[in-house]
């Protein structure tokens, strides 16, 4: 399974953990199991036509999936997805 | 034409000779560095040791912008400030610690909120902008000023054990807005001033985004163009990932369609400051000696929407606690026939909190506020304020 790794604003709707274990082929995949997960992430990164939200960038490794295949790009066992915030304080 | 690169005093010889000793420096680096200006927004916990630093280093003029006072919750990590100087205009304070450390520097002060209707002005004179903001509105501001300017804007984020940090240069990479090409809907992402913040985390990403400005100003070295860095204390880890230009961007992008600046309070739908003092509108708030009365006479259920170790610090008697987080999952422990009070530390949670209950078909329930800390200002003035 792949591990999604949760930045610290978000962690309040998933009980606190920092890593998760998601399964799915595709990013896309691994982030509905994600939500499935913990339902009240999801109108936090969801839209509500079903598409991430603008502000939600995700890594696969150092690259953004939206310079791979988007929610297509594929994982393998061991990739390690990173949710990037928008942090604002200073 | 060459830019006017100033000679160095025998004074400044020695106060600078670490530098001069490195051959990436040297006396050529220094007399650039004097020769330079960089514009710092934000005098808070990142402008502190990104002002002190470039000021040390010999950066020939610094422009301070900021227009709040030194407050005391400020001291556990805005080093540049002291207890001495608690009230005093942050810029002010700031400048006074700068010129004790280099006199041999310009200080510019701008003591006004940094806007869309002054912030090209102010920046058009400097060569490098430092991003030390504490907000969505202004940071997005200070990205097209740099973009509409030709500037790098040096970026650093902090939140609770959380940084990031990148080299925002749009005519040679990516600006904030190819990464983010909008804010976080209100609400979702809290601020410093309701999160809270390790002390010393401004400290290592500011002293981060000093080296990178240095780096920019001398052209030595590989500035976090193109790359953002993503360091966490707890793990003390320190991760990189690529930053590509977006060709969509709005700014930057082949067809941008942002030209001028915009109204960005508006775009981020939040105010530019990072004041945790929250309302939900006139019709929804009730104030704390209000609150104080209205419990003489009347059962009021209160509800505490702060974490759990916040209770720790000050607390309401019988008030019942649900965490912000947690209250959209727990609404069934609630009665929407109950006359009811939420509250947090100053107001900007429960104000949320209130709207969730509203959707939710909850209709007698209020707002205090100004949260638990105006209650220990008004009502109980033995609890203390945080």
């Amino acid at each position: 399974m792949a591990t999604l790794k949760i930045p610290t604003p978000l962690r309040s709707y998933t009980n606190g953990q920092a890593e998760i274990s998601v399964r799915g082929a595709n990013v896309g995949e691994a982030m509905n199991d994600l939500v499935g997960q913990y339902p009240t992430l999801k109108p936090h990164l969801y839209n509500g036509d079903g598409n991430l939200r603008p502000f939600v960038n995700l890594f696969v490794g150092e690259d953004n999936i939206k310079d791979l295949q988007g929610v297509e790009t594929p994982l393998a066992e061991n990739s390690r997805v990173v949710l990037i915030p928008s942090i604002a304080g200073g | 034409m060459q830019p006017f690169i100033p000679g160095l005093t025998r004074e400044e010889i020695l106060r600078y000779s670490r530098h001069l000793l490195i051959p990436e420096v040297g006396l050529e680096g220094q007399r650039k560095l004097k020769g330079s200006s960089a514009l710092i927004i934000g005098t808070g916990g990142l402008g502190s040791p990104v002002a002190l630093y470039l000021a040390a280093a010999g950066i020939g003029r610094i422009g301070l912008v900021d227009y709040d006072v030194v407050d005391p919750s400020n001291l556990q990590r805005q080093v540049i400030h002291g207890t001495s100087t608690v009230g005093k205009l942050k810029v002010e304070s700031a400048k006074a610690k700068l010129l004790d450390l280099n006199p041999d520097i310009e200080v510019d002060i701008y003591n006004e909120p940094y806007t869309s209707e002054n912030a090209l002005r102010i920046a058009r004179d400097y060569d490098i902008l430092l991003d030390g903001t504490d907000n969505f509105p202004t940071r997005y501001l200070t990205n097209d000023v740099a973009v509409f300017l030709g500037k790098p804007n040096v970026y650093a984020s902090i939140y609770r054990f959380d940084g990031q940090a990148s080299v925002f240069y749009a005519k040679e990479g990516p600006c904030y807005r190819c990464l983010f090409p909008e804010p976080p809907p209100p609400g979702l992402v809290p601020s410093c001033a309701e999160g809270g913040v390790l002390g010393v985390l401004p400290g290592t990403i500011g002293t981060i985004q000093a080296t990178e400005a240095l780096k920019v100003l001398l052209g030595i070295g590989q500035p976090l163009i193109g790359k953002l860095l993503l360091y966490n204390a707890l793990d003390m880890s320190f991760d990189f990932v690529k930053l590509k230009k977006n060709p969509n961007c709005r700014v930057c992008g082949p067809n941008a369609d942002i030209k001028e600046l915009i109204d960005y309070e508006e775009f981020c739908g939040v105010p530019s400051h990072d004041h945790d003092e929250g309302s939900a509108g006139a019709d929804w708030d009730i104030s704390a000696p209000q609150l104080s009365e209205r419990l003489k006479s009347n059962h009021l259920k209160l509800l505490d929407v702060r974490e759990p170790h916040e209770l720790e610090i000050s607390a309401i008697p019988n008030a019942v606690n649900i965490p912000l987080g947690q209250l959209a999952a727990r609404l069934s422990e609630l009665d929407s026939a109950e006359d009811m009070v939420v509250f947090c530390k100053a107001g900007t949670r429960s104000a949320r909190a209130l709207e969730l209950l509203v959707s939710a078909g909850f209709k007698k329930v209020k707002n205090l506020k100004g949260g638990i800390n105006s209650w220990a200002k008004e009502v109980d003035t033995n609890l203390p304020i945080y």
